[in-house]
């Protein structure tokens, strides 16, 4: 029971760092209707750049982390801006072959300015484990942190999109960007702010992600980039409670199939999860079903 | 009339354009003017050709965004490695021809099988949530390949899942993937598939099937008020692209001594998806001239070193975006068009 519990902790401490990533990616995904493959990789950097300041540069862990959302916010505008603006118009398959050039420029880039050995992260978290049931189950500094994290991510972010008037742009641009553009919202701006959310907490991401998993390498980006892309659809894409439960029930399954089914076979059955909700609701747990007209 | 004599030109053109090819590259290898590792990539460059004109079957004529091609790769390729180690240990079969042969078939079978039962679930879905599910299969396949055990005890053969412990000589060896494979493809095997492949898919988007395939991509609703059952359409197409895909699998795995299965991961499937765009979506011949160039760019990027996967990188966006400025696609269009334009006005007056 008390092994459950502990699987069960860490399942949610990895699934909130899926549900952080998956809000960036269900976000953009929203706004520009495109499939940002490159939002795992910005993760990547993240996780690099923290890595840097405080290994090399002597900055304390949380100027660090700052550093790090800065950093990934600026990159996340300039790729917008050079990569995808110029093919608003163009067809989707164009632009996701873009951002599939955009994931591979950075992950080589990556790789040529950190080499492709992997680096031992050391964790940002200074908070000391919590010892429960006469230390029988053990909770990280990490795993507080994380779903802390979450939590208060969360919050902020639907307080923001319900509440403020960018927020209210943004909603307005995902529903139809036509009709918003009609009432005097500029779009372009709106779509390089969802960017620059998005990629601030694929940083915030990428510096939990490693802390709790601490290998930190060019590709480290790609497969969390991924499954937090299934937990988006999962939970519905374009909707942020959605990201949020697809994420947590992502990370759970996927720790609970590591611990109990076969570790080889734990992602396959987090794809087949996948699977069947979409086959008995097509658009996800919380999505919102588009009625085609004819 | 006119127009199926356009095409017949047309698809003469793409099937003389591969025998050429494959001619000059013959010579090349017999005076020996060709370079070692270019060598090395024939075989390859024939697996994504064929890889590339079957998914432009379900992305370009059946309009169905697929993430998930090297998962019938993968398993064409573990297939055709099974068959012919059994075909070699428990008949004797020497004849390497023929051993070819019939592990692609058995390879393309073993991806159709999969590509039935997968399409049924997945052709239910519509757009991006299709792709995220073929994506999806893509990825369980890979798991479980890599959970398959395979051994070869004297006339016996074993195979099972999950469980490592076979009698006699092991051959595919769970997540160490697959040794000791007799390395029995050739280039002209190769150009032999890709030449089958052309043929199967040019004859089947120029036939009433192929035409019911397009109408269902172009309006779905229009297609089905006209009593073309879309699922079944859309199945054929899928289920054609996954036993290409598959046959493309069991060679390229024949041609190796090891293949794993995270060799067939995800980037595999883009890279495919990543010559069908680059060749013009529904464009079979593009398909052919996009998988050969980018399969040879990186060898021809030796010069930049550690920088090559990063030029390619870089080629790849500005494609993207000259191909999609709509200055250049302008310019382009009163070039190429001007004649038409010319003989058009030239028949009015």
């Amino acid at each position: 029971m008390i092994t459950f519990l502990s699987h069960l902790v860490n399942g949610l401490s990895l699934g909130s760092v899926y549900a952080i990533i998956a809000l960036g990616y269900s976000m953009v995904y929203g706004i520009a209707k495109m499939l940002n493959f490159a939002h795992g990789d910005v993760i990547m950097v993240g996780g690099y750049i923290c890595f840097c300041a405080t290994q090399y540069w002597g900055m304390s862990p949380l100027l660090g982390v700052l550093l790090s959302i800065v950093v990934c916010t600026v990159l996340g505008v300039v790729i917008e801006g050079l990569a995808y603006k110029p093919l608003r118009q163009a067809t989707s398959l164009a632009v996701l072959i873009t951002a599939i050039g955009v994931s591979y420029f950075l992950q080589n880039i990556a790789q040529i300015i950190w080499g492709a050995n992997p680096k031992s992260f050391p964790s940002v978290v200074s908070i000391p484990s919590i010892f429960l049931f006469d230390g029988q189950m053990v909770i990280s500094g990490e795993t507080m942190v994380t779903v802390l994290a979450n939590i208060v991510i969360m919050i902020a972010l639907t307080l923001f999109t319900n509440k403020t008037k960018m927020g209210k742009a943004m909603r307005v641009v995902s529903e139809d960007r036509g009709a918003a553009e009609l009432m005097g919202i500029n779009v372009n701006f709106t779509i390089s702010l969802t960017f620059a959310i998005g990629s601030a907490l694929a940083a915030v991401a990428g510096v939990l992600l490693c802390s709790s998993y601490p290998v930190l390498q060019p590709t480290t980006g790609s497969m969390p980039g991924i499954k937090a892309f299934t937990a988006a659809v999962f939970g519905g894409i374009g909707s942020i409670p959605g990201a949020l439960i697809g994420g947590l029930l992502l990370g759970v399954i996927e720790i609970l199939g590591k611990a109990y089914v076969s570790t080889e076979l734990s992602d396959a059955l987090v794809f087949a999860v996948l699977i069947v909700v979409l086959l008995v609701k097509p658009t996800g747990l919380l999505g919102k079903a588009v009625h085609e007209k004819v | 009339m006119k127009q199926s004599k356009k095409r017949f030109l047309n698809n003469l053109i793409t099937y003389g354009m591969v025998v050429i090819a494959f001619i000059i590259c013959q010579v090349m290898v017999q005076n020996g003017s060709m370079s070692r590792s270019f060598k090395g990539q024939l075989v390859p460059i024939c697996v994504y050709i064929v890889m590339a004109v079957s998914l432009n079957l379900t992305v370009g004529i059946s309009g169905e965004l697929s993430l998930g091609h090297a998962g019938f790769m993968s398993i064409g390729a573990f297939s055709g490695i099974v068959a012919s180690t059994w075909l070699l240990n428990s008949f004797n079969m020497e004849n390497t021809v023929v051993r070819l042969i019939l592990s692609m078939v058995f390879g393309g079978v073993m991806a159709g099988v999969a590509g039935v039962l997968i399409g049924i679930p997945v052709l239910r879905l519509r757009g991006d949530y299709l792709a995220i599910v073929t994506l999806a299969f893509g990825e369980i396949i890979r798991n479980v390949l890599n959970c398959l055990y395979f051994s070869v005890d004297g006339r016996k053969i074993y195979v099972s899942f999950n469980d490592p412990d076979l009698p006699g000589k092991i051959f595919v060896n769970g997540p160490a993937g697959a040794t000791g494979i007799a390395k029995i493809a050739t280039f002209t095997m190769g150009f032999v598939l890709v030449l089958f492949a052309l043929f199967v898919v040019l004859n089947l988007i120029n036939s009433r099937t192929g035409r019911a395939i397009m109408a269902t991509r172009d309006n779905r609703i229009a297609a089905e008020s006209v009593g073309i059952a879309v699922t079944k359409y859309k199945m054929i197409a899928f289920v054609v692209a996954a036993v290409l895909a598959g046959m493309a699998g069991a060679l390229y795995g024949l041609n190796a001594s090891t293949t794993v299965a995270s060799k067939f991961k995800f980037d595999t499937s883009i890279l495919v998806l990543v010559f069908v765009v680059l060749g013009g979506i529904g464009n079979i011949r593009g398909s052919v001239i996009a998988a050969t160039l980018l399969t040879v760019l990186p060898e021809m990027l030796r010069a930049f070193a550690d920088y090559r996967m990063l030029v390619y990188a870089v080629v790849l966006i500005l494609v993207m975006l000259a191909t999609n400025n709509p200055f250049l696609k302008n310019l382009a269009n009163s070039i190429f068009h001007r004649e038409k334009q010319q003989k058009k006005e030239g028949e009015a007056a």
